[in-house]
This record gives C-alpha cells, structure tokens and sequence, in this order.
C-alpha cells in the first residue's frame, strides 16, 4: 500500500491539481460552496497521503524530516477547517518535488553521460577456445578476450593479436584515433573503431584508468567543503528546532494558523541543496571539457588562486629539443656531404641532442661509420668516409684542437644567449657546422597564459633546472611574471612554501614524477605526466591527456563555480529571512505563499546551479 | 567484514540521506564510520560485518524507507 501510493505520486499530483482547479472554479464561477469545499477536502487527503507515508517512514529512523513538518502543518490547516490552504500547500509540495527530480537530473547529466561509457559486457575465451559474452564484472587479470569493430574495450590490457584503430576519447580526451597492434595497450571505456583485436586483461573493474576517472570524479561530486559540512550539522538540528519554534508560538498566541504557517515556512531547502547543485554542474561541465576536479574544497582553492608557479620543461616546453639556429662556415658546396656525415655519427648515439640533428637533418647518403670514440661530458669522435669527424660541444673541440676564430666564438655566445644547447661538429680538425638546439615552447601557450592572467591569476612564475639565462629567455617570451633558474626539486618546494607563508594561494603545474613534492604542497597540484595514472593520482585538477589548454577553462570554471555557490547561499537564506520576518510583520504572508516561494526558491537554486553545465570560457 | 555498494533510483531530497543513513545505522553489525550516503551519485556504500547481518537485510532497510535499489556490489574486505 505505502509502495503504491508512492509510486503513484505523479498522479496524484496531477489530480489534486484538478480538484484544485474544480474547487476553485465551482467557487467563484458557479458560486457553489460544497462542491468547493468537498473539492478541496479530497485534494487535501489525496496529496498528504504520500507526505505522510514520508514523514512516518523519517520518524521511524528518528529523523524529523520536511515530510514531518509539511504533515502536521497539513493536519493543522484542516483541524482548522482551511481546506483551500491544505490543498494548495500538499499539491505544492509534490509539484515542486517533481520538478526538482527533473531539473537535478539535468545538472547530473554529465556525469552520468561519462559513467554510461563504462563497458558493460565482454567477449571471453572460455576453456574450450570458444568466446561468449560475459558480464564485465565476471572477467579477471589474465583472461583473454575478443573485441570487435564498433565494441567498446572492456578493461585495460594489452594487443596479443590483430590490429585495428582505436578511439581514446574517454581517457585522453583526443578524438583521433589511435593505431594499436600487438604489444600495444589498450584502455577500457575506449572504442575500437575498425579491426578486431584479441587482448589480455591486465586491469579490470574499478583499477582500469577509466574505472579511477569515474570513481574520482563520483567522490567530487559528492565530497563536501567546509561549509558544505556546517550546513549538514545545522539543518539536522535545525527541522527540530522550526518544530519547536512553532510549538512555543502556538503556545503563546494561541494562534494556529500562524504556528503552521511557520512550520512551512521553515522548512529547509534551497540551503541544503543550493551548494551541491551548483557542486555536481561545475564538476561534470569539467568533466565533458577535459577538466577532473577533485571536489568542492578544490574548486574554492582554485577559483581565489593568486600564483600560478609552473615547471619549464615538458610543461610550458614540449620537452623535446629540436635544432633552432644553425651557422655553417668553410666551403658551402660541401655542405651537404658534412651533414651526412654529421647525420651518421649522431645516428649512433641516442642522446637527446643527436635525436634532434637526425632529426633535423633528415633524410642524407648513410656513410659507414668507424673507430667511435664516445668522450665522456664532451661528444663523439669518429671515421667517416676517411674524414676524422668530431661532434660535440666546446670542451671537445678545444680538445680536438679545433681553431675557433672570432666570429665563431661571437656565434657560439650568442647561440648561448638564446638559451641553446650547443652542437658543434669538425671535419678533419676544421669546424664546420654550429648548431643551436632548444626545446620548444608548447604551441598555443602563451595565449593560455594571458588568459590565466585576465582570469586574474596576479602571479605566473617559472622554476627550472635549467641555467637562469634560458629560463628568463622563456619567462620573456610568455610574458611570466618571475622566473627562476637552478631550482632543484627541494628549492622549488620552499619557494612555494615562502609564498604560501605570505598568505598566497598556490598552483603547481609540473610533471608528476619529479616534482610530485610542489605537487602536493601547493594547495593546487596539476600533473602533466603522460602517464595517465600518475596524472590522476597526484593532482587536483586532472587535465586529461595532460591538455594544458584546458587551464584556463578549469581556472574560470571554479571561479563560475564557487560564484554559482555562493549566489545559491544568498538567495536560500535571504528567502528564509524575507518569509520569517514577512510573517510577523506583514498581512499577506500565509501557508501556500509561504510554500510557494519556498518550493520557488528550491527551483531557483536548481535553475541557478544549471547555468554552469553550459559555461565556456568567454576569452 | 564486507563492503556494499548500493546504486538507488536518484536521489532528490537532501533528508533523504539522512533517513537512509539512520536507516541503515540502526541495524546490527554495521560499520557505522564507513556509511556514506552520497547525494549526488546517489550511492549508499557501507562495511558490514556479514556475521551478524546481511546484505539483503540492509536492501530490506533502505527499501523500507521507499528507496528504490537499482545494483548492489558486494565485495570482501
């Protein structure tokens, strides 16, 4: 019977809105008072059923529940026979908890659409060789499964057979698809494209990167400021306490219709759901852009953030060095022939710098390369052709006996300048070629910071390993306010502690395994490591696939956020405030006013909070 | 000791969590620190210890209040 009632509440929302209308209708149109009444009477009993139900179900687990407030101030509006009230007041109550399930489902609507692309079923092997499809849960480490075109992968594991492209968008957030082939990983929640693959699962369930991403992202929706909790540990005391009130007022005044008036009007609502509303918008807005937010805590740190500190290399730089200035001196004729040479020794070593020439250089005649002397601190030293070819830096060159005139040793300064790393190569005791290799700034960088900086991000520094005079070199050309060179992991820990001893709010952005101490002092920690785990693990804000145009939306989404929340905390507690004083200073407040406005400002904050799933970033 | 998570029909009204939280704390060999009811997610997730109470007694609970179960996972601790 409970259950059926209960299920029915739609329903009866609906036809106690008719017999409202009737009542109302017969009254003024046909003058017929005891159809009204009649009317209005049913419409009471109908909708205060479910409310009822509600309120004895609360005051089973000893909770004093609205259900328990809305009931007795039902029940006093009839003992006081003001049916017209008791009707307006249950069917208000039920209409406004309808649409309060249908409007929070919408500000949930992100998350859920990122948990429904959570896999479902998988293709096992079985003893006997064959396939079958199985529940996700039921596949274990080792099993070997089967995907197809158009599937879903159902774990995380690795390519045993067959090759096919797959679509990374859950995870990386890039919806190019990836070529994966044997040896290759694959991640659950990703989509195979074309091809059939065959894979071993290494992860499954809730230890898959998908399955981490979802888990994190359902505890941010969920996880409570400071505030948040204050407000928990209020309104449990305060329903009792609107109970009380109305008690010593019916008390004193005599008055019921005041008494249960105030119980309606105390109910609380808009405040209790204010802040999680626009907490669950933010998170899953973020969640569809490539911004993970760890929680309603990080969200108010990152909105008042005031420095932005950032590591230099693989963070505001590629961290891969490319070939950026180049002087040749002797014969140009025999350009080409030097660099092929050149192409060749650097082709036997895997140091980063010689990766940059092969790479600069491309495509050139291979000569054999013989007697490689590598020198320790200083290059390589080998035979090509019958050439005696050195390639290396300064040091080797004066150890080689290379003359350096002027105006290489005024190229070699300025190279220097420029923040390069210096590669200089000798043919026969003659240098021919100087090259200048740098890391390259990240594309699109630099605007990302000037965004930062007109989302009000007052401090935008960089630490680096790296010799002051590249560091500044950089800081100048992403117009950063300092930057700071020769910072080990420990110095750029205390520099973030100096500033955070001065009151300032803090975002690390650096690579998750050697700064993962900055990481997690700063009260923001973003990891751009590649590995993904790292990444979620060690950071508040998780950019997927380490996307750093992604910051500023997540900076101007918190700061959205935390507005949105406090623009809810207004407006519930002005409407409790404006009611409770509206009821003992002014003549038109009554019951179904007072749940009117109330129920009005539930919605209020629900329509408020749902303006965030459609925030972008304006500039 | 075991650990339920329990998957509700959504969740509306924010003293709903409260009743399921006392709700199911009343019940006998519940570990009442790991209860967490969460609003948004709409998920109940619980330790308990499958001697003194089952995991159909903590469904009977919740359902008792007129909540809807969508999924329950049970996993040993």
């Amino acid at each position: 019977m409970q259950k059926f009632i209960l299920g029915k509440k739609n329903q009866i929302t609906l036809l106690s809105a008719i017999l409202i209308a009737s009542g109302f209708i017969s009254e003024l149109v046909f003058h017929n008072e005891e159809i009204a009444i009649w009317s209005l009477v049913i419409a009471s009993i109908l909708g205060v059923a479910p409310i009822i139900i509600q309120a004895y179900q609360a005051l089973k687990v000893k909770v004093v529940s609205i259900d328990v407030l809305v009931t007795i101030a039902v029940l006093g509006a009839f003992f006081i026979k003001n049916f017209e009230e008791s009707a307006i007041v249950t069917f208000l109550f039920l209409f406004g908890a309808f649409l309060e399930q249908r409007t929070l489902n919408q500000t949930r609507s992100a998350i859920k659409e990122l948990t429904e692309m959570a896999p479902e079923s998988a293709l096992k092997q079985m003893e006997n060789g064959e396939f079958e499809e199985v529940e996700v849960d039921e596949v274990d480490v080792g099993d070997i499964l089967l995907v197809k075109t158009g599937a879903k992968v159902p774990v995380d594991g690795t390519v045993l057979t067959g090759e096919g492209h797959i679509n990374e968008a859950s995870i990386t957030g890039e919806s190019l698809p990836v070529n994966k082939k044997k040896d290759s990983k694959v991640f659950a929640g990703t989509i195979l494209e074309n091809g059939t693959v065959q894979i071993i699962a290494d992860r499954v369930g809730e230890d898959t990167t998908f399955g981490k991403i979802i888990e994190l992202v359902e505890e941010a929706q969920d996880s409570k400021s400071e505030a948040e909790r204050f407000i928990d540990r209020f309104s449990k005391y305060y329903t009792p306490a609107v109970l009380v009130l109305s008690a010593i007022v019916w008390l004193i005044s005599r008055d019921i219709e005041l008494a249960i008036t105030i119980l309606v009007l105390g109910c609380p609502g808009a405040l209790v759901i204010g802040v999680p509303v626009s907490n669950v918008a933010g998170i899953g807005n973020g969640a569809k852009h490539g911004v993970l937010l760890k929680g309603s805590e990080v969200i108010s740190d990152f909105s008042r953030l005031d420095t932005m500190v950032f590591d230099k290399t693989g963070t505001l730089t590629i961290g891969n060095p490319k070939v950026a200035d180049k002087e040749i001196y002797g014969d140009t004729d025999k350009v080409d022939e030097v660099l092929a040479y050149l192409a060749s020794v650097e082709k036997e070593s895997d140091h980063p710098l010689a990766n940059a020439v092969v790479e600069y250089i491309g495509d050139t005649k291979p000569y054999r390369v013989d007697k490689t002397d590598v020198v320790k601190g200083g290059g390589i030293v080998a035979e090509v052709d019958g050439h005696r070819v050195a390639v290396g830096n300064v040091a080797l060159m004066e150890e080689e006996n290379v003359q350096l005139n002027q105006k290489m040793r005024a190229d070699i300064d300025k190279f220097e300048v420029n923040g390069n790393s210096l590669v200089l190569t000798a043919v026969d005791g003659e240098l021919k070629v100087l090259m200048g290799i740098r890391d390259q700034i990240r594309p699109g960088v630099k605007e990302d910071l000037q965004r930062l900086k007109r989302l009000g991000v007052k401090n935008l520094v960089v630490l680096s390993g790296d010799n002051q005079g590249t560091v500044d070199l950089v800081a100048r050309e992403l117009g950063l306010t300092e930057a700071h060179g020769h910072m080990l992991p420990e110095d750029k820990q205390a520099y973030i502690k100096d500033l955070q001893d001065k009151g300032q709010i803090v975002a690390f952005v650096g690579d998750g395994v050697n700064d993962s101490p900055s990481l997690a002092l700063a009260q923001i920690g973003i990891a751009m490591g590649s590995g993904t785990d790292v990444a979620i693990e060690t950071s508040d804000v998780v950019l997927m696939n380490s996307n750093f145009s992604r910051l500023p939306h997540a900076l101007g989404l918190t700061k959205a956020t935390a507005r949105n929340m406090r623009q809810n905390i207004i407006i519930a507690v002005g409407v409790v405030l404006v009611l409770l004083a509206s009821v003992f200073f002014s003549e038109w407040m009554n019951m179904s006013i007072g749940m009117l406005v109330h129920e009005g400002s539930i919605l209020a904050v629900i329509l408020n909070g749902m303006r965030l799933i459609g925030y972008k970033l304006r500039y | 000791m075991q650990k339920a998570t329990i998957q509700l029909e959504t969740l509306t009204c924010p003293s709903c969590m409260q009743k399921i939280e006392n709700g199911v704390k009343l019940l006998d060999g519940i570990d009442k620190e790991s209860l967490n009811v969460s609003f948004n997610s709409s998920k109940v997730k619980v330790n308990f210890d499958e001697e003194k109470v089952t995991i159909e007694d903590i469904e009977k609970a919740i359902d008792k209040l007129g909540y809807e179960i969508k999924k329950t996972q049970v996993k040993a601790l």
